[in-house]
């Protein structure tokens, strides 16, 4: 039995493929910052291949006279791929109970892909079809500020857009690497941790973002942005020599924004 | 009073093992009806009595559905296999083979459970940073 991630014809023990799909999930876990915020949907399985978008758009011409015609417009799901090479000295160790085996590879591909999903998210992926939170939203404008004492009266202005918009939390922040280093160094005056007034602010959740530039204040009560999500994230074989085993991170996924007015981005 | 759910003695039978039968009984009885009522409906001309046919099998999809269901409740190894098979899109006898495989603790493609490789991480809602 083998599926198309042709895991049973890699050289790598039962032990191995335990290590490999832990470390790859606690990494993923951690920097998969829009799963943290969105609805998901799914897994629908690889052979998923686009969402209903419950649109349509006109057909010109028809095969005879006295028909007319629609055409059903869908969102195709992108298949996107991270390879890595592990060691197989490595994983030999780990057979031998090693528990330090080396999987910066893996390590590495985790974080470019989870930092692929954030971008695809947060900013879009024209090539792909997929628009993206900060690109749809109506609300456009707002600075973080250069300093991060700056944040808190931003981030509350965007709670305000959300509220007069209709738009009800709770609500999340996600911020990009450099916004959430610079947050969780910073006490303000008398040492209170900027990280706790901003989570009060927003009454929700407070992301860690690779790959997004700046921030974004997203309503987290569900039915206005959606990942659809076809293969969920797995690891699978591509080939392998005497030294490496050859493998890689794979998902297939659209996301589509159905309330842009129920996020406010934040420029850095 | 039929006991012919059980296969053996009633009381040499726990209880609960005599509910799980009863249970079964039942959902074999749901199964047959929305079989009958299939066969009723593909012959039946009137409208108005396929009508009431198609409203009478309703009931019998959701008395199946809830006996199965109790079912997988009580059994946690029909409960996982079942998970690996149903909803799921692409080849059933593959994802059955899976499931079964996994849930028997045997290791093939999937080392996550679920019959597809996947590493499970889905949703990450309430996860936090």
């Amino acid at each position: 039995m083998s599926n198309h991630l042709l895991r049973s014809h890699a050289p790598i023990s039962d032990s191995n493929w335990t290590l490999l799909d832990d470390e790859a999930r606690q990494r993923l876990g951690v920097a998969l910052a829009a799963r943290k915020l969105v609805d998901f949907s799914g897994p629908h399985g690889w052979d998923h291949s686009a969402t209903n978008l419950g649109r349509v758009r006109p057909v010109a011409a028809t095969p005879c006279d006295g028909v007319t015609a629609l055409q059903r417009r869908v969102l195709p799901l992108v298949e996107v791929r991270a390879e890595f090479a592990i060691s197989r000295a490595e994983l030999r160790d780990d057979d031998r109970g090693a528990t330090d085996a080396d999987l910066e590879p893996l390590d590495a591909a985790a974080h470019q892909i989870a930092v692929a999903e954030n971008r695809a998210v947060f900013h879009g992926w024209p090539e792909a079809s997929i628009t993206g939170i900060a690109e749809a939203s109506p609300h456009q404008g707002l600075q973080l500020g250069n300093h991060p004492s700056d944040y808190p009266r931003p981030v509350a202005s965007a709670v305000e857009q959300l509220l007069r918009s209709g738009i009800s939390g709770p609500y999340g922040l996600a911020l990009g690497n450099e916004q959430y280093k610079r947050v969780v160094e910073t006490a303000e005056n008398g040492g209170y941790p900027l990280l706790e007034h901003l989570r009060k602010i927003v009454e929700g959740e407070l992301i860690w973002a690779p790959g997004m530039d700046g921030a974004v204040v997203v309503s987290m009560r569900g039915g206005d942005f959606r990942f659809e999500s076809g293969q969920d994230l797995s690891i699978g074989y591509l080939d392998h020599d005497a030294d490496v085993v050859r493998l890689y991170l794979e998902q297939t996924f659209s996301f589509h924004v159905a309330t842009p007015e129920a996020a406010v981005p934040l420029k850095a | 009073m039929g006991f012919d759910q059980y296969h053996e003695p009633p009381e040499e039978l726990p209880p609960a093992t005599r509910t799980f039968a009863r249970l079964c009984a039942s959902m074999t009885e749901e199964a047959e009806a929305i079989g009958w009522y299939e066969q009723r409906l593909a012959v039946e001309t009137d409208p108005e009595a396929a009508a009431v046919m198609r409203d009478a099998v309703g009931e019998e999809f959701k008395h199946f559905s809830m006996d199965l269901e109790f079912l997988l409740r009580r059994s946690p190894t029909w409960r996982e296999i079942a998970q690996g098979i149903l909803f799921k899109t692409g080849d059933i006898v593959e994802h059955g083979e899976a499931a079964e495989a996994a849930a028997a603790g045997e290791t093939d493609d999937d080392h996550a459970g679920d019959g597809t490789g996947s590493l499970g991480i889905g949703s990450l809602r309430g996860a936090g940073r």
